[in-house]
Parts: C-alpha cells; sequence; structure tokens
C-alpha cells in the first residue's frame, strides 16, 4: 500500500471515530492504535489480576462469614474482569500466554497502588472505596470507547466496580460507627491509601505522554488531573460523612472554582513504585509468576489430556 | 436445646467451612484464570452453605448469643468436628484436586440422602446444595482425568495424592453419638449405605484415569472426635484472627 493511500485509510478511520462508530477486530485499524490498545487493555487486565493478590490476602482472615464471603465473590469478579479484558486483548492478535510473559518480565505495567501492602482489614474498606472509587473515574468514560470489544467488557466491570465501591464504602461505615480500634483501624487505611489513590490516576497532565492521541481514539476523555480533581471532589463530602479526616492539611474547599483545592503529590514515591521498588512491587510479582510456574504442569497435563481424547475420538472414528 | 440435632448440624457444617477455608487460600494463585474462578466458587458455594447450617445451629442451640459467626470463629479447635480430609493442606493443585475429588463424592451422595430427612430445614439446605455439589463434583472429577492421562508428571503427582490422601476417607462414614441419635429419628444419614456407592464413584474414574485404585486398609480418623491433624490449630489462628484479637465487635 502506498504511503497516500495508508494516509487515506487513516483519514476514514479517524472520521469513522469521530462519528462515534465502533471499530471491530476485523477493521481496517492503523498499527499505533493497535499497538496503543494492546498496551492499554493489558495493563488494565493485568491491573485486575495483580490487584487480586492484596485483597485475597485477607480472605482467609476476613472478621465475619459474611465478610468473607463477599471478598472472596469480589476477588473472583476481578479474576472475572482479567479474563474478559485478556479476551478483549486477544481480539486485537496477540495470545494470553505473550501477555503474561509481559507482565512476568516487568515489560508491561499494571496499577501501581496495588504495589502497597494491605496490612489491616480496615484495607478492604479502603480500598473497595477509594480504589475502586477512582478506578470508577478513570473507567466509565471508557464504556463508550472506539475499539468495540473493550467498550462492551468495559460496560460489565463496571457495573461490578460500583457494587465493589459501595461494599467497600460499608465496611469502612461501620469501622467507622464500631470501637474506637475500630475508628483507629478506618482512619489508619484512609492516611495510608488516600495519596496512593490520588496517583493512581496517573502523572500530572504534562508529564502524562500518551494523553492528546488517547483523547482523540477517545480511551480518554479527561486528562489525569481533571480525573483527579473529580476523584477528590467526589470523596471528601463521604470521608466527612464517616467522621474520618483525609490526611491532607492543604484540602479546603475553593469557592471560586467550585472544586477542592489540595496540597502536593509525592511524584518521587509516585516514579519510585511505577519502576518497581515499591513496597509491594516484588512480592506481587513473586507471587503471580510463582503461581504461574507452578500451575505451568497442571495446563501441560490438561493440553495433552484434551489431545489424547480428540486422537481417541478419531480413532474411533476411523474403526467405524 | 436438642443437644444431637445441634451437634449433628455442627458435624456436617464443620466440612464446608474447613473446606471452603483451604480453598479461599488459593484464591488469586491458580494454574490459571479459569481453575482459579471455578476454586473460588466453590469456596463461595461451601461459605453458603456453612451460613444456612450454624444459622440453624445457632437456632437450635437455645443459645441467644450464638450466631453464625460465634460458631465459625469462637469456638476451640477440639470442638470442631470436621474430617481430617478437608484440613489436609494446598501441597499442590493434585493435592488440592484430589482432596476436593474424596470430599465431592461423598458430598453429593450425603446431600442426595439428605434431601429426604425429616427435618425440614436439613432436607432444605441440602435441596439446594446439591445442585451445587454436582458441580464440584464434575470440576474435580473431570481434573482427577486430565492429571492422571495428562502427562507423565500430572500422573505421577496426582498419584502421589491419592496414595497420600486416601486414608482419610474411611472417616467420612464414621458415625458419632449424635449422628447415630439422628439417623435413628429419620434426621440423619445412614452414611454405612452409601459406602459402597462412594468407593464405585471414586474407583470409575480413578479407572478413566488410568490410576490404580489405592489397597491401603490403614485409616486415620479423630476429626469428627474433634482430635484434628497438626494443620488445624494453624487454619484457626488464621481464621480467628480478627475475632480472638478484637472481641464483641460488628464488622
Amino acid at each position: 500500500m502506498s504511503d497516500k493511500e495508508v494516509k487515506n485509510l487513516e483519514d476514514l478511520f479517524d472520521a469513522r471515530i469521530a462519528r462515534d462508530e465502533k471499530i471491530e477486530p476485523k477493521d481496517w485499524m492503523p498499527e499505533k492504535y493497535r499497538k496503543t490498545h494492546i498496551r492499554q487493555i493489558s495493563q488494565h487486565a493485568h491491573s485486575e489480576i495483580v490487584g487480586m493478590l492484596p485483597e485475597g490476602n485477607w480472605i482467609s482472615r476476613a472478621p465475619s462469614l459474611r465478610r468473607k464471603v463477599a471478598l472472596l465473590a469480589k476477588v473472583q469478579d476481578e479474576a472475572g474482569h482479567g479474563l474478559y479484558l485478556y479476551s478483549a486483548c486477544e481480539t486485537l492478535g496477540v495470545s494470553r500466554e505473550e501477555l503474561y510473559e509481559q507482565l512476568h518480565s516487568g515489560k508491561a505495567k499494571y496499577s501501581s497502588i496495588f504495589n502497597y501492602p494491605t496490612v489491616t482489614w480496615a484495607d478492604m474498606g479502603a480500598i473497595g472505596w477509594l480504589v475502586d472509587g477512582a478506578a470508577i473515574i478513570n473507567q466509565v468514560p471508557l464504556c463508550s470507547t472506539s475499539y468495540g470489544p473493550y467498550a462492551r467488557a468495559m460496560i460489565r466491570v463496571c457495573k461490578e466496580e460500583s457494587f465493589h465501591q459501595r461494599q467497600g464504602f460499608e465496611i469502612m461505615l461501620k469501622l467507622s460507627n464500631g470501637s474506637q480500634e475500630q475508628k483507629d483501624m478506618a482512619q489508619d487505611a484512609l492516611n495510608r491509601w488516600w495519596w496512593p489513590s490520588l496517583m493512581m490516576l496517573g502523572p500530572t497532565d504534562a508529564e502524562s505522554v500518551h494523553t492528546a492521541q488517547s483523547m482523540k481514539w477517545k480511551l480518554k476523555r479527561k486528562t489525569n488531573d481533571e480525573l483527579r480533581q473529580q476523584f477528590i471532589d467526589q470523596t471528601v463530602p463521604q470521608a466527612e460523612l464517616l467522621g474520618l479526616t483525609i490526611p491532607d492539611p492543604d484540602l479546603k474547599w475553593n469557592e471560586e472554582t467550585g472544586h477542592y483545592d489540595f496540597g502536593e503529590i509525592d511524584w518521587d514515591e509516585f516514579w519510585q513504585v511505577v519502576k518497581g521498588h515499591g513496597p509491594s512491587n516484588k512480592k506481587r510479582m513473586k507471587d503471580r509468576v510463582g503461581a504461574w510456574e507452578r500451575g505451568e504442569w497442571v495446563r501441560d497435563a490438561a493440553m495433552a489430556h484434551a489431545k489424547k481424547k480428540e486422537e481417541r475420538k478419531n480413532q474411533t472414528k476411523k474403526a467405524v | 436445646m436438642n443437644k444431637d440435632l445441634y451437634n449433628y448440624i455442627i458435624g456436617i457444617a464443620d466440612n464446608s467451612l474447613i473446606l471452603g477455608q483451604r480453598l479461599g487460600e488459593l484464591c488469586g494463585h491458580g494454574p490459571s484464570l479459569e481453575t482459579d474462578i471455578a476454586g473460588t466458587n466453590i469456596s463461595l458455594d461451601l461459605f453458603g452453605q456453612v451460613r444456612s447450617y450454624f444459622q440453624y445451629a445457632a437456632q437450635v442451640s437455645g443459645d441467644e448469643n450464638a450466631t453464625e459467626d460465634t460458631l465459625a470463629f469462637l469456638r476451640i479447635e477440639r470442638e470442631y468436628k470436621n474430617v481430617l480430609l478437608v484440613e489436609q493442606p494446598n501441597t499442590d493443585f493434585a493435592y488440592t484436586i484430589v482432596r476436593q475429588f474424596y470430599f465431592d463424592a461423598f458430598h453429593l451422595l450425603f446431600l442426595k440422602a439428605l434431601e429426604t430427612s425429616k427435618d425440614e430445614t436439613l432436607a432444605a439446605i441440602a435441596k439446594k446444595s446439591i445442585k451445587e455439589v454436582s458441580y464440584h463434583w464434575r470440576f474435580s472429577s473431570d481434573w482427577v482425568r486430565r492429571l492422571g492421562d495428562g502427562t507423565e508428571e500430572s500422573h505421577t503427582r496426582v498419584l502421589e495424592a491419592v496414595n497420600e490422601l486416601w486414608m482419610y476417607t474411611d472417616e467420612l462414614f464414621h458415625q458419632t453419638e449424635a449422628d447415630k441419635a439422628m439417623i435413628a429419628q429419620g434426621i440423619g444419614v445412614e452414611t454405612l449405605a452409601l459406602k459402597e456407592t462412594y468407593y464405585k464413584m471414586i474407583g470409575d474414574v480413578l479407572e478413566e484415569a488410568t490410576l490404580p485404585i489405592p489397597e491401603s486398609k490403614y485409616w486415620h480418623k479423630g476429626g469428627k472426635q474433634g482430635i484434628h491433624t497438626e494443620h488445624m490449630g494453624y487454619i484457626l489462628s488464621d481464621m480467628q484472627y480478627m475475632q480472638r484479637t478484637y472481641p464483641n465487635m460488628e464488622w
């Protein structure tokens, strides 16, 4: 194809997106669109499955049967999200094994929030309330993104995420109305998860390398800073309702802008975690890689068994 | 309080509780996303059953402070009456599957019999659970076939688990005093009548899986009397951690 022809195709492609048409797996797409989508969707899928670990850490110790069941179901939902996101990614011509390989080798990233340890039960509340809250803000716009399989996966994901967020808030509410120990536990969790949750919405616009292109493809509808502001505005009244204090002395309502002003985010910490040196990066990867390696003989057995069954079926057919 | 009925319910529920707990430990660490989801599903089903049993047991106990959570989290080790099989560790995927397989065959037969219990609550719980446990059995027996008739490595591993866990199967059929009293009243399941079918179910799958049926007759028991293996204390210290550290709180 000549450069001119490609240019024509690209113009037609851009026009389709501008008309809000969905791009489907068999449609022509620019190579960069394909690559960007593989990167973003797989990063999202990886976040779901690595995200199972910090919460999975409390399943065996959940304080009541009701909480244990809810937590198990939540972590299972995350595995389900991982599954449909990997499937959406596979429609772009990459296999799940390749994607895992990228995760395990450190080439692919996942949300840095999961590199913080879950040290008390209240962290289950804080993660649901704050982390899922921030995730929803990030993800709702993706329900109408241009790539069809991703948009459809996101509709399901978002429905479940908002349920998780309410569940998290409810854990926090119970703690806040509980004993002094429970209140302290809730406040401590908010103190530890607040800043990482703000960082979760990505680097400031000035530092964000992918924003412009992603906006054009509707992979993004708002900039990171706009999303962060939205998250803060939404969460501060919720913290007040819980009777908890957000750990930011500079946080205050600004009448003029109609938004909350907030303090400086420690971006050095953010980049340290992104680069693999957060409190739990090594543990998370060790757990993921470990599960994958320990599971190899199981996956091999399933393949070998399926092959044997197929061969036997063929032999029976021949005999008939 | 009907002490025999109470003890009978506890005996059934504890099997699901401890197996559910063991499966819960694996959530996020499975060999593939699909098996991870399936294992969690089974764990969820078991905990759902546990809640129904414990809510009923709390009611039967006559103790107004008893709840599903006091029964799940605040007993001492000797008061847990699960069979030794379900507390065995997640040594590897083969052990996890074989433990499940040995239990599911029993569980399915047991529930089918419990469905005709004269106790309406137990019959209703059994009815609801049969559908779930049929799926558990399908999952675990399919995996025994895959692992047995898969690769050389999977065959060796699953064979080891089949042999190592075999000694815990006989206890499934043991009867405590409470069991006997409930059987006499038409409430409990006559487990001895299930034994032959059970070993046939297990044997058929093992044969398909190209695995020899273990011959050992050295059985281990004790769980139903509350005398557990050394694993149990660790399961409980993990499971009871919050309730013991922060007593009398709501979560």
